[in-house]
């Protein structure tokens, strides 16, 4: 449950936002989780709904969208462009959980489909990111 | 936007202290003296951690001979507590297997690692640099605002030319430096004193090349018997300068 650390910094984030541009009321959140990371978005969802602090008014009345992006990768040995189903690994649940934990292991345990190569680039799609604050 | 950078404070919160071991070069004992170090700070009781930022060359797990496999995942990662000291590498993810990073996965590696780790509260994180002044040494600058910079250094004037560098580029960053403290020495030389005094930081003395070193690799009881540890440890009250507060 990990997702309970990346939960916190994106309500940390958020009204550091809120703080910067003066925001009384923060009216929508939308979280994109990249498809590589495979958080799910229930859980994510559910997560956030746990932490969130009900003495913060600025959080009190926010839509929280999440939406999921799909990974896609190019490959930089042979410029094969890949999405997830298509590359090569991880070969156990280990290594899924490695990649969900850090992203980036997924150049120790994906492989390019055409070449095999681990040099390559996470072109959208890798894990938690914040796509947009709304507020007054 | 990216809010891991807001969840590394959050995870930092409780940390007092944070010592980054660099050097600039490799191979002059930074892993050495940052395994040691912890050894020594917890042998203290103070509440110490570990962490690995060798991202693709971990290997404070041979020093002190701590299990890898997978960190347990409750509300973040947790370090893996071996002798008392919480430790995190990447050794844990992958094992023996390779990690080919470019720089801004290393760097992307780095924030998720910082941001998801609970260090809990600690007295003092050791971190462990990897060579060279890329993406490591950056991100310490720009995301470890209060760390505090052990400058690892030898006599060699190879090793001299790159932790003069190091030196520079901590000091035109305002880094707080503890000081150089000089590894594997053979007889008695200046250079590294004198660089030291160049810088205007304290020389933290010096530590004995220790032909028995490797036979202790691993073995936490052994390691602290070395002279090379004995040597950390009675150089300990130096480098940690206003001392390290238990907490
Ligand atoms: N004082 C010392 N005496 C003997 N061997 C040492 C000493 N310090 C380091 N070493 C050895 O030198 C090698 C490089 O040390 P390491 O700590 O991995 O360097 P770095 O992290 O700076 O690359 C290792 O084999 C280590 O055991
Ligand atoms: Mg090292
Ligand atoms: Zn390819």
């Amino acid at each position: 449950m990990h997702e309970l650390a990346l939960a916190e910094a994106v309500l940390d984030a958020a009204l550091e936002t809120a703080e910067l541009e003066g925001l009384s009321l923060l009216t929508r959140i939308e979280i994109r989780l990249g498809e590589l990371q495979q958080i799910g978005k229930e859980t994510f969802g559910f997560v956030l709904g746990e932490i969130m602090p009900a003495a913060e008014p600025r959080l009190a009345s926010t839509r929280i969208d999440v939406v999921v992006e799909p990974a896609r990768f190019r490959c930089r040995r042979c410029e094969e462009r890949f999405c997830m189903s298509q590359a090569v690994g991880p070969e156990n649940v280990d290594a899924a959980e490695a990649i969900h934990l850090i992203p980036e292991l997924a150049h120790a345990f994906l492989r390019c489909p055409a070449c095999c190569s681990p040099d390559f680039e996470v072109t959208q799609g890798r894990g938690v990111s914040i796509h947009a604050i709304e507020g007054e | 936007m990216d809010p891991r950078r807001a969840g590394i404070e959050r995870r930092l919160h409780s940390v007092k202290r944070i010592v980054a071991v660099t050097g600039g070069k490799g191979g002059i004992g930074k892993s050495l003296i940052s395994s040691a170090l912890a050894l020594v700070l917890s042998e203290r009781e103070l509440s110490t951690g570990l962490l690995d930022l060798d991202l693709t060359g971990p290997c404070d797990h041979v020093f002190l001979g701590f299990e890898t496999g997978l960190p347990s995942e409750v509300f973040g990662i947790e370090p893996v507590i071996h002798h008392g000291i919480r430790c995190m590498s990447m050794a844990h993810f992958v094992g023996e297997r390779p990690v080919p990073l470019r720089g801004e996965d290393v760097s992307n590696a780095l924030v998720e690692l910082l941001a998801v780790t609970r260090w809990g509260e600690l007295d003092v994180l050791v971190v462990d640099m990897p060579p060279g002044l890329g993406d490591a040494m950056l991100d310490a600058l720009r995301l470890l605002r209060q760390a505090e910079f052990l400058v690892v250094a030898t006599g060699s004037r190879v090793v001299l030319e790159t932790v003069r560098r190091t030196l520079r580029m901590l000091s035109e960053n305002g880094a707080n430096v503890l000081g150089v403290l000089e590894n594997m020495q053979r007889e008695e030389s200046v250079g590294v004193e004198e660089l030291a005094r160049c810088f205007g930081v304290p020389f933290l003395g010096s530590l004995p090349l220790d032909g028995g070193l490797e036979e202790a690799m691993g073995d936490v009881a052994r390691l602290a018997a070395t002279p090379v540890v004995a040597a950390l440890r009675r150089r300990t009250g130096v480098i940690s300068g206003s001392g390290f507060a238990r907490s």
